[in-house]
């Protein structure tokens, strides 16, 4: 065994483990952490992909400002919530069976597709972030979605300070 | 003597392999023992750093500080941290038990891990990452959650307040300093610490933007939550915050995060925009590169010091209306300007663009100023009508 795929084994299991705890833990700050140590792992992955800036970006994003944001809603809830009523209700096994059929849908599905036995395809030489940038600003590739992007975020933005503003006071 | 670095790193290789290690582990071995080394040695170095700092400070207040242990009082650090790791360590007990241990982990780790991409010279390093810049946003949300994770799970009315200061300041502060890291990302045209060092052989970027440098070391401030904002803690208002229900090791831990993390904004300062290891001779000789890489961190550290000691403690309001109305539109003016000159001067000399740029700076904090200055007018003639 490779020290990459004994990284990747313990990665796995973790990040299974702690999105399992995310759902099934009843303290609700705790599973927002467990959350956060998910998408850390998650994150991970990409580092050992070589998908660098997206690792970065996975932190930043993910951790840094959405999980940030669950923890301080959850924060702001009531303590009660970590209560002792039942975590299922009696309609449970029927959801285990539907989860079940669907994920050995999804994964006979997926192993049909070649990109399951495809040996990964050699990065292009030289700073894949600046390719990726470069990409990004070119008419023939990425411009234009790039720029949709842009334009829904900025409107977003827009919208986020009309509301926090508030009404005008007459 | 010119390369310490690469000397003791070929001898440990031949230690290494001399005494029938693998060759494909000796890569594996020199970045755990890397990781190590800076880990360490940045801990260690806070004990020298609170000695610095609380001299320094006790000077400019007319005091003479520590001077009882050692010489000079250079042992008191040693003996308080002594007195924390003895102290009890007590938990609340209606509190969250595992997240109140793991805080002050996470806040260790989001300043330590900080150094892994900070080149130190041309050749000593931990990683050299080209996507090093956000590297360095990405590491510092660690310190966040670990501050948010203490609020919490102390179960005390002034930690929670404090944790909720921490995300209003830091998580606003995060938006100029983005800002003012992508000035040197963009003079440099890579994200890479070591690049951006490199890109500064001709020019620091502190003289092509001045006013990205004084951004950066006003978020950066704000960042590291010292005065004068540190509100998360404020005594007279809150207790002292999050950390409120720490004794003993774990609130040392804290401690020496706060510390070590202003002196790495030294070295961040000193990396993008002084030019890191850049000086003459460096370049042949990595061990003067490393000489005057401390050197510049310690002048820049020095700043941050001065702000602590003579400025007061600003009001939350005040500081989140500084960071959204004064150094956020401020910033995007300056990246936008800064972007579109030095791209359309790339074939000019290197005087002509650095001398266009500084015009730039000086023009975007002129109307700053100005308009700054219509504001609180506007505002004074308000409360004088009223």
């Amino acid at each position: 065994m490779t020290p990459d795929r004994a990284l990747f084994l313990v990665l796995a299991v973790t990040g299974l483990g702690l999105a399992v705890a995310s759902v099934a833990l009843r303290n609700l700050v705790r599973s927002a952490f467990a959350l956060i140590g998910c998408l850390f792992v998650v994150a991970a992955f990409y580092a050992m992909l070589d998908a660098s800036l997206l690792a970065a970006a996975q932190v930043v994003v993910y951790i840094g400002a959405i999980a940030t944001l669950i923890v301080l809603v959850v924060m702001l809830t009531r303590r009660e919530l970590q209560d002792r009523s039942p975590q299922t209700h009696r309609y449970w096994p029927l959801a285990a069976a539907l989860g079940a059929v669907a994920f050995v849908g999804i994964a006979w599905g997926l192993s049909q597709y070649v990109f399951f036995n495809m040996t990964p395809s050699v990065l292009p030489a030289g700073d894949t972030v600046a390719q990726l940038g470069a990409a990004l600003v070119d008419p023939e590739r990425f411009l234009v979605p790039f720029e949709a992007v842009s334009v829904l975020l900025l409107s977003a933005l827009v919208g986020a300070a009309l509301v926090a503003g508030g009404a005008k006071e007459k | 003597m010119g390369d310490l670095f690469t000397a003791i790193t070929e001898w440990l290789r031949s230690i290494l392999l001399g005494a029938g290690v693998p060759a494909a582990a000796v890569p594996w071995i020199f970045a755990v023992a890397r990781a190590f080394l800076l880990g360490i040695s940045g801990l260690l170095l806070v004990i020298l750093l609170i000695w610095f700092e609380r001299k320094a400070v006790a000077r400019m207040q007319d005091r003479i500080g520590p001077n009882r242990v050692g010489p000079y009082g250079l042992l008191q650090t040693v003996a308080d941290m002594l007195k924390l790791t003895i102290k009890e360590d007590l938990i609340p007990p209606h509190g969250d038990r595992l997240l109140f241990q793991l805080a002050p982990i996470l806040a260790v780790m989001g300043v330590v891990g900080l150094w892994a991409v900070i080149p130190i010279a041309s050749t000593a390093y931990g990683v050299d990452l080209n996507v090093g810049v956000l590297f360095l946003v990405a590491a510092g949300t660690f310190g966040t959650l670990g501050i948010l994770m203490a609020g919490w799970s102390s179960d005390n009315k002034f930690a929670l307040l404090g944790a909720f200061r921490t995300v209003a300041q830091l998580v606003s502060y995060e938006v100029p300093m983005v800002l003012a890291l992508l000035v040197p990302v963009a003079l440099a045209g890579t994200m890479s610490l070591g690049g951006i060092v490199a890109a500064q052989g001709g020019m620091w970027f502190a003289v092509s933007a001045p006013l990205a440098a004084l951004a950066f070391l006003v978020a950066s401030l704000a960042e590291v939550a010292r005065a004068p904002f540190e509100l998360l803690e404020a005594e007279s208002e809150i207790v002292a915050g999050f950390h409120v229900e720490y004794s003993g090791i774990r609130f040392g831990m804290f401690f020496a995060a706060e510390f070590l993390h202003a002196f790495t904004i030294g070295a961040l300062l000193a990396v993008l925009f002084l030019g890191g290891w850049q000086g003459p001779g460096a370049a042949r000789y990595p061990t003067l590169g490393a000489v005057y890489f401390l050197i510049k961190t310690f002048l820049s550290y020095f700043l941050l010091v001065w702000a602590r000691a003579t400025l007061p403690r600003i009001r939350i309001d005040q500081m989140l209306n500084f960071c959204w109305t004064v150094l956020t539109p401020m910033m995007l003016a300056l990246v936008c300007a800064v972007v579109l000159l030095n791209r359309a001067l790339m074939d000019y000399p290197l005087w002509l663009r650095t001398g266009v740029l500084l015009g730039a700076n000086g023009l975007v904090a002129l109307s700053t100023l100005v308009l700054l200055g219509r504001r609180v007018r506007r505002a004074r003639r308000a409360v004088g009508a009223a």
